[in-house]
């Protein structure tokens, strides 16, 4: 356990590193750059076309933002929120993608089914040709705002970003430059109310991005392995273990003895199959998503989304099972002064139902999603210390740099990955628990 | 200047809601049918198999233990019933020994009586024919003298004598 902690302690501290790392890079590159940022309520209409400081950026001159293809500059954030993001297109190497199918839906013109090779997408994963509205930028799927580019394919010769702050709220936006016009696009629709920069915009995006195809081929592969090991303990039966059988049934055994019982207790079978399930899902895509290469890499369980849905069905399990006692805990805490209850130990109690599973999501999050950016940013070294390719000298210095780092943080990884499977299995089997859990008065 | 427009990966988005939600439950479903189900029932099998396995050779340690007790017993038994049978033989060798002597003794006893007693009844008949034999010489001898009587005194005396000499006491 203390050398668990040891760990806890330097992956916190790597997050710091990151974290200033990240800020300085910021800073470094608002000195560097125009003022692209609008502010509360500008639009960019306002400003004029064609500046000089938009020139330096990427050579082109829009009304805009400046173009994603920029390469001049190398940005360590930019490159690694960019790699632990979904992406509708696989990217291989070089200019080869994997193209993924797309299930697009715009209330506004109903469903759009293709796949991203239809968006023509050439370097960085840029489409040159839209299909229905959308479009393809660094591999995503976005939409034309303007109703009248839906009907049509159009040719798109480069697409720009820039930051802008409504409300005190920070988010990107996106334009395509049609025939030297920017065109502003809507990114798919999230549900995080505009909190983290998303919010509801004129599509949803149900295609079967990265993550999606890394989950199927994630549960295909867990499942032919645990099918083959069922297969051979039934055909097996009276034998002693071996193989592959050998080296599942202990994990499972683990879950069942060092988790499920002693949190759970005498009714801990029913919840095992999830338990089970959720562990290697999560430890599966953990693993999976180490892999810096096709098909692995995919930052999966560190995305928001998908630890929300596990820790959704936590939260309906823990729900439905509770009983008498649990709700009484929960809402009318026994031997408490009625008055203490009203004003704070029920609301707490309340709050708390919510907030197991929202720590929950956020922890596996968090703590892959950081565990990623670090891995990237220790990579970005060699791009940074080479000046983008510019230095050889550099580049040697960053690879001097970066290699004992990254081989450290993918050690690290390994160990985390095996820790939050285990901890989002723990904490699920201990809300069931107490779910489950008969007074003993 | 980091670009927020790219870090969806905190945004919950519906497809991969969706699409997560859809895979697990399948996942959670064909995994629990297909393969935890049978490698749960193959563990508790083995367990229990393994458990049985061991309570049996428990058993047959304790019954191992058990029948040596009761050997122990056996030839402890046999031992004590050796030791009385050799007590009681000896006791039987002690007393037919002692009965054989007290016998032997008794007709010792009996036979030197019966010897006294045979010695004593031939003494008596000895005395008895010897009395009667004194007597029939003394009977004889007075015939002879009473035959010869008138004779000769001192032939009479010779006579008288030799009949004495002719007397022989066996």
């Amino acid at each position: 356990m203390i050398v668990i902690r040891k760990f806890w302690i330097a992956l916190i501290f790597s997050a710091f590193s990151l974290a200033g790392f990240a800020q300085a890079g910021h800073e470094n590159h608002s000195s560097n750059q125009p003022e692209t940022t609008t502010h509360s309520g500008e639009q960019h209409q306002a400003h004029p076309e064609g500046t000089a400081e938009d020139e330096h950026s990427a050579g082109h001159a829009y009304a805009c933002g400046h173009s994603v293809n920029a390469e001049s500059e190398f940005n360590a954030g930019d490159n690694a929120v960019h790699h632990v993001s979904d992406a509708n297109a696989i990217h291989i190497i070089g200019d080869t993608y994997l193209h993924l199918p797309c299930f697009l839906y715009a209330p506004d013109h109903g469903w759009t089914i293709t796949t991203t090779a239809a968006f023509d997408a050439h370097h960085h994963g840029n489409g040159a040709i839209s299909k229905d509205g959308y479009v393809l930028v660094h591999g995503n799927v976005l939409r034309f705002q303007n109703p009248a580019l839906a009907s049509a394919e159009v040719e798109v010769s480069d697409y720009t970003h820039e930051e802008v702050t409504v409300d005190g709220k920070t988010k990107t936006n996106y334009y395509a430059i049609v025939d030297g016009q920017c065109e502003p696009l809507d990114v798919e629709t999230t549900f995080d109310g505009g909190v983290m920069g998303g919010g509801i915009t004129s599509f949803y995006d149900f295609s079967i991005s990265r993550n999606v195809f890394t989950m199927i081929l994630t549960a295909l592969l867990l499942f032919l392995m645990f099918r083959a090991a069922a297969r051979a303990a039934v055909r097996r039966d009276g034998q002693a273990p071996k193989g592959l059988q050998n080296f599942l049934e202990p994990f499972v055994i683990f879950i069942r003895d060092e988790v499920a019982k002693p949190s759970i207790g005498p009714k801990y079978e029913k919840y095992m199959p999830f338990l089970l399930a959720v562990f290697f899902f999560i430890l599966g895509l953990n693993l999976i998503g180490q892999i810096p290469f096709f098909p692995g890499s995919a930052n999966v369980t560190g995305n928001i989304s998908v630890t929300m849905v596990l820790a959704i069905l936590t939260f309906i399990i823990t729900t439905v099972s509770g009983n008498r006692h649990y709700w009484q805990h929960a809402l009318w805490m026994p031997g408490v002064p009625a008055l203490l209850k009203i004003l704070i130990i029920t609301p707490i109690e309340i709050l708390g139902l919510f907030l197991k599973p929202f720590t929950l999501l956020l922890r596996l999050f968090a703590n892959i999603a950081a565990g990623h950016i670090v891995v990237l940013s220790f990579v970005s070294l060699i791009f940074i210390f080479g000046g983008a390719g510019e230095s050889l000298n550099g580049s040697i210095a960053g690879i001097v740099a970066s290699i004992p780092l990254t081989l450290f943080m993918m050690a690290l990884e390994l160990l985390v990955a095996f820790l939050q499977a285990y901890i989002f299995t723990m904490l699920s089997a201990v809300y069931f628990g107490s779910a489950v859990e008969e007074a003993h008065h | 200047m980091l670009f927020l427009g790219d870090f969806s990966v905190i945004r919950p988005e519906p497809g991969l809601l969706f699409w997560t939600t859809v895979i697990f439950l399948i996942f959670w479903f064909l995994m629990s049918r297909f393969a935890f189900k049978p490698i749960a029932e193959s563990l508790k099998k083995r367990e229990n198999d393994i458990q049985d396995a061991l309570d049996e050779a428990k058993k047959a340690r304790e019954e191992m233990a058990n029948l040596q007790a009761e050997n122990e017993k056996l030839l402890a038994e046999a031992r004590e019933e050796r030791a009385n049978i050799l007590k009681e033989a000896k006791e039987a060798k002690d007393q037919i020994i002692a009965e054989a002597k007290e016998k032997a003794n008794a007709e010792y006893k009996r036979k030197v009586e019966s010897a006294l007693q045979d010695i004593e009844n031939q003494k008596m008949a000895a005395l008895v024919e010897l009395k009667n034999n004194a007597g029939r010489l003394a009977i004889e001898i007075a015939e002879k003298v009473l035959t010869k009587e008138l004779g000769n005194k001192s032939e009479q005396e010779a006579y008288a004598k030799s009949l004495v000499d002719s007397i022989k006491m066996n």
